[in-house]
Order: C-alpha cells, then structure tokens, then sequence
C-alpha cells in the first residue's frame, strides 16, 4: 500500500531538468501557480499545455508517473469541477432547476478549471521527481533568506523540513514493520466497518508515536555530540550553481507570462 | 494437527512491476518438520527476513508456493482467511518490544488472544498464564508496559506472541541487543517451549554458538538462494566453506581446529557446545595421561 505513495519520490535520472538549479525549478513551480490565473481562453491554456507537455517529455520521466500523481486528488478536481459547472451562470442555458443551472459559460469554466488543476499537479509532480527532496530544502531556504531580517527563523525551517522528509522513509518502514507485528497478533487492517477500522489503527499509531519521540531525542543528542549550534554561519556541503539554463528557464517564463497577458480576453 | 511449513520454488520481488522493483528470493526450497528446531542462518540482505514474512502469510510467494499445514499460499491467494495462519505461526520479530502499546501489560499480552475471538476474562488468565513463562511475575500484570527497562520490555512482547498458543514459533534475532546474561535466559527459555511443549522453533540469527546448541536442522541462505542445509554437526563440519559465505563456526568449533593447528591434537567429532568440548578434552587427557603412563 506504502508503494503506491507518488507524491515527492524522487525518481533518479540525468536530465536537462533533473539538471537544473532546485532554486530555478522551485521558483518557477511557484511562479507558474500564479501565472496560471492569467489564463483565460483556450490560446492561453493551450500555451501552458505546450510549455508543461515540453518540460515533462524533458524530464525523461514516464508519463504515467504524471497521471499517477492525479490520481489521489480526482475527487476534489471533479467536486470542484461540478461546482463550477452548476453555478456558474452566462452564456446559453441548457438546463435550470432552482439554483442550479447547466450552461456554456459554466461548462467552459468547469474545463478551464479542470486544466488548471492538472497543470499545477504537473507543475508539482515534475518539481518532486526531478529535484532531491534536500536539494529541494536548499533552495526554500535560500529563497526564504531575505526574511531573516524580519527574524523569521529560516535556517530552523529550512533544518526541520529536511528532517521531516529524510525521515518519511523511515516512518514508511517503521510503519510497515509495525503493522506487520500487529497483523501477526491478528490485526486486519483495512477490513470491517469504518469503526472497526479505527480501531485498528490504534495498535499502530501508539508504537509510530512512541517510537517517532524516542528517536528525535536521540536525534537531537547526535546532533548536537556533533556540534550543531543553529544555522548561523553554517556551511554547506552541497553547493547551489545556477548555471545559463537556469536563467533561460527564468526568461523563457517571463516570455510566457507576456504571451499570456497578450492573449488572455 | 501436523504444521509442516513447506517452501515449493518460492520466488518474491518487491514493488513488482515499479521502477523500484527488487527481487529477494530465488527458487527456494525446504521443509520445516512440524516439531524441529531450525535455524535460518545468512548474511545481511540473504533473504532471512523476506522468508520470514512468508511462514505466516503476511507476504504471498510471487513465484511458487508455500504451504503451512493444510493451506496453500501462491500469489493468487485472497487476503481474507489468513487469520488461521497467524494463530497457529506466531512471529517474534526483531526488536519486538515496538509493538507494544496498551496501558497495561496484561491487555497487551491479551491482545493477540482476544483477536483470535478470546473472551476478556480468558485474556487475562491467558496473560497471567503467559508472565511466569518469560520469567516475569503477576505483579507485571496492572503495570504500563512503558514503564519496563528494554529487556522486559521484550520479554512481555514475547509473551504476547506466546500468548497465542501458537504451534509455530517463528523468533527472527530474538536476543539482539540483550546482554549476555539475558541471552542465555532467553534461549533457554525458548528451548525449553520446545522441549516442553512441543513447539516447533524457527530461529533466524547471527549466533552461530545458539545454532550450534539448540538447533537440529540448519538452512543457510545466500542471495535469496539456500546454499546448503543440514544438521548443525554437518554445516560446522566444513569452515573455510562458511568462512566464505562470511559466517562463523561457533567458538568450540574454532577452539579445536586452532588446538589441531597448533599442536596437532584431534578431538575426533567437532564439539557443538562447551559442554560437549569439555568432556573430550576430559577424554583426551584421561586417555593421554594412561598412554603417558604418569597417571597416580
């Protein structure tokens, strides 16, 4: 069940964009999220549609991985997708009752929305398999720097996230083993009636808490029996280069957000 | 009932059909005799714990099959009705002290039971049938299993294993991290459930010393492969063998072929435990002092 986890593996690989710089994908990833809102007719979406489709086929990643990444959030794409249908008014009436009320206006914005979500699950998708989670780290916090001066804590945000997604692994496999010994004892998880399921769940979350505390002591001794004293004038390992593609990456989507704002209605 | 477990060309991957797929065993086949005590033996990353999880079911065999007692596994089997299984195979895994989790420690060790459709009441009788067992006393009973120093902590997880009545004991690294002392009780312990009451033990480790003591059949996996297997007086027999599988010879063992390296004396029969060392060296000097002809 723990396989079918897509959401932020990084799949290995040597890519023009595994290449680039975690801090040009990151921005760009975020840039596009609002970028996107630009969009307003099918040209402007087509457009998106051809930059994401180039970066993915760039990737080398399998496409499946891609819908793989739409798959856990369909439910609320569609929920949202019907709302927007129903009570979006204008255009041509179709069908009316009450409130509700199916017309061209509401099913162009229902596709339109519909887009947009699998373009930001895209975005993010190709963000995640591309970029080491710790690279990924890097780059929040480099990004994130000009907030020391209003005394944001970014060195300890940028530390406890690393922690988190180093040990995302660890507690997959903790819970598996965990589950295991319980299944042993007899436990079925995810059979019976949602009550039943609750209750199976906790023989494995009280062993997960137990032993997620026990191991962030013994985290924090290790790291500070190794010298850890806050963030301030640490040094880093792996060294961030922004290379020339990163800087077409940044142009290319100052060029398409002009396009955008030349083509929308 | 008889609970042979036998293993028919198993083969496992994992994550089949992924990027990340990884296979784990190849073609393996042996018998666990209902009432043996067998060893699994290999180096880390053999296949011991993969193995493992197939003795109860908790993984199916994508390749091949296994059979335990009356019920076949192969990869098609439903996931439903496999409760039988894990009552009759109990498993201790490593570290089992994780699994705990209830207020008290007699609920914990009646967890199992009362999953297996045991009464409240029948719990704790079990769970107070189970304590002396692993050498802990009824005033164990009300306390948080939390509140316990690690080898107690373990002793307890044990018995809510035992507390199963399971026919199979399935013991993967049991005494990894115990001193030696605790080790030797709970070896002890464990062979006496065998010799007492019947249980068929298998024991995954890295002890060679505990193979060779208590051990009557020796299955020895490499690479997902079994490489050999036998009784312990036969594996031990060939050293330079196990030493390039990187395994040990228990210390007895080694401590006769260093005296027949050194000074040239044959013990005859490879000595399984210090006991057994001891009454051929007793032997030898009884028999070399007559020959000396400088006995009293």
């Amino acid at each position: 069940m723990m396989e079918k986890l897509i959401f932020g593996r990084y799949i290995p690989g040597t890519s023009w964009i595994h290449r680039l710089d975690p801090r040009a994908k990151l921005l760009s990833t975020i840039l596009f999220i609002f970028v996107i809102f630009l969009a307003n007719n099918w040209q402007t979406y087509l457009l998106l549609f051809i930059f994401v489709l180039t970066a993915v086929l760039l990737s080398e990643i399998k496409f499946s991985f891609f819908i793989n990444g739409i798959k856990p959030m369909i439910w609320l794409i569609l929920f949202t997708v019907i709302l927007q249908v129903l009570f979006t008014g204008g255009g041509e009436v179709y069908f009316q009752w009450g409130i509700l009320m199916l017309t061209s206006q509401g099913l162009l914005n229902g596709v339109f929305i519909f887009c947009r979500f699998v373009l930001i699950i895209f975005m993010s998708t190709l963000l995640t398999l591309t970029t080491m989670p710790l690279s990924l780290t890097d780059a929040l916090e480099y990004l994130m720097r000009p907030l020391i001066a209003l005394k944001v804590p970014v060195y300890e945000i940028a530390l406890m996230l690393s922690i988190a997604l180093r040990f995302v692994p660890t507690l997959m496999d903790e819970t598996e083993k965990i589950m295991n010994a319980q299944r042993a004892r007899g436990v079925d998880f995810g059979e019976g009636n949602v009550f039943q399921q609750m209750k199976a769940i906790v023989p494995l979350l009280i062993p997960l808490f137990v032993s997620s505390f026990n191991r962030a002591e013994e985290l924090a001794t290790a790291m500070e029996a190794r010298g850890y004293s806050g963030g301030e004038g640490r040094t880093k390992f792996r060294k961030l280069d922004w290379s020339a593609s990163d800087t077409l990456v940044m142009v290319v989507f100052v060029l398409i957000t002009a396009a955008l704002v030349f083509l929308r209605n | 009932m008889v609970m042979d477990i036998t293993f028919e060309k198993v083969g496992y991957t994992y994550q089949k059909g992924t990027p990340f797929e990884s296979r784990a065993l190849y073609d393996i086949d042996f018998d666990i005799k209902d009432g043996s005590y067998t060893a699994l033996v290999g180096h880390t990353g053999s296949g011991k714990s993969t193995i493992l999880r197939h003795l109860n079911a908790l993984n199916k065999p994508t390749e091949g099959k296994v059979i335990i007692g009356d019920r076949e596994i192969v990869s098609t089997t439903n996931n439903k009705n496999l409760k039988s299984i894990r009552k009759k195979v109990g498993i201790v895994f490593q570290f089992p002290e994780s699994q705990l989790f209830e207020e008290t420690i007699a609920k914990d060790i009646a967890f199992g039971p009362k999953n297996f459709g045991a009464t409240e009441e029948e719990g704790v009788e079990i769970a107070k049938r189970m304590l002396p067992l692993v050498g802990l006393d009824e005033t164990y009973m009300e306390r948080s299993p939390f509140d316990l120093s690690g080898g107690q902590m373990r002793r307890v997880a044990i018995a809510g294993v035992l507390a199963m009545e399971p026919e199979v004991l399935v013991l993967d690294e049991p005494t990894a991290g115990l001193d030696p002392k605790g080790r030797k009780e709970m070896m002890d312990m464990f062979y006496q459930l065998y010799k007492e009451h019947g249980m068929t033990i298998v024991l995954v480790t890295h002890q060679m010393e505990d193979v060779a003591s208590y051990a009557n059949h020796v299955i020895i996996l490499e690479q997902g492969t079994v490489v050999k297997e036998g009784p312990p007086r036969e594996i031990f027999q060939n050293e330079p063998w196990l030493e390039s599988k990187q395994l040990d010879v228990p210390a007895t063992v080694s401590f006769a072929s260093r005296l027949e390296e050194r000074i040239g004396l044959r013990l005859g029969d490879i000595p399984l435990t210090t006991d057994e060392l001891a009454d051929q060296l007793v032997a030898h000097l009884a028999s070399s002092s007559i020959e000396g002809g400088d006995a009293k």
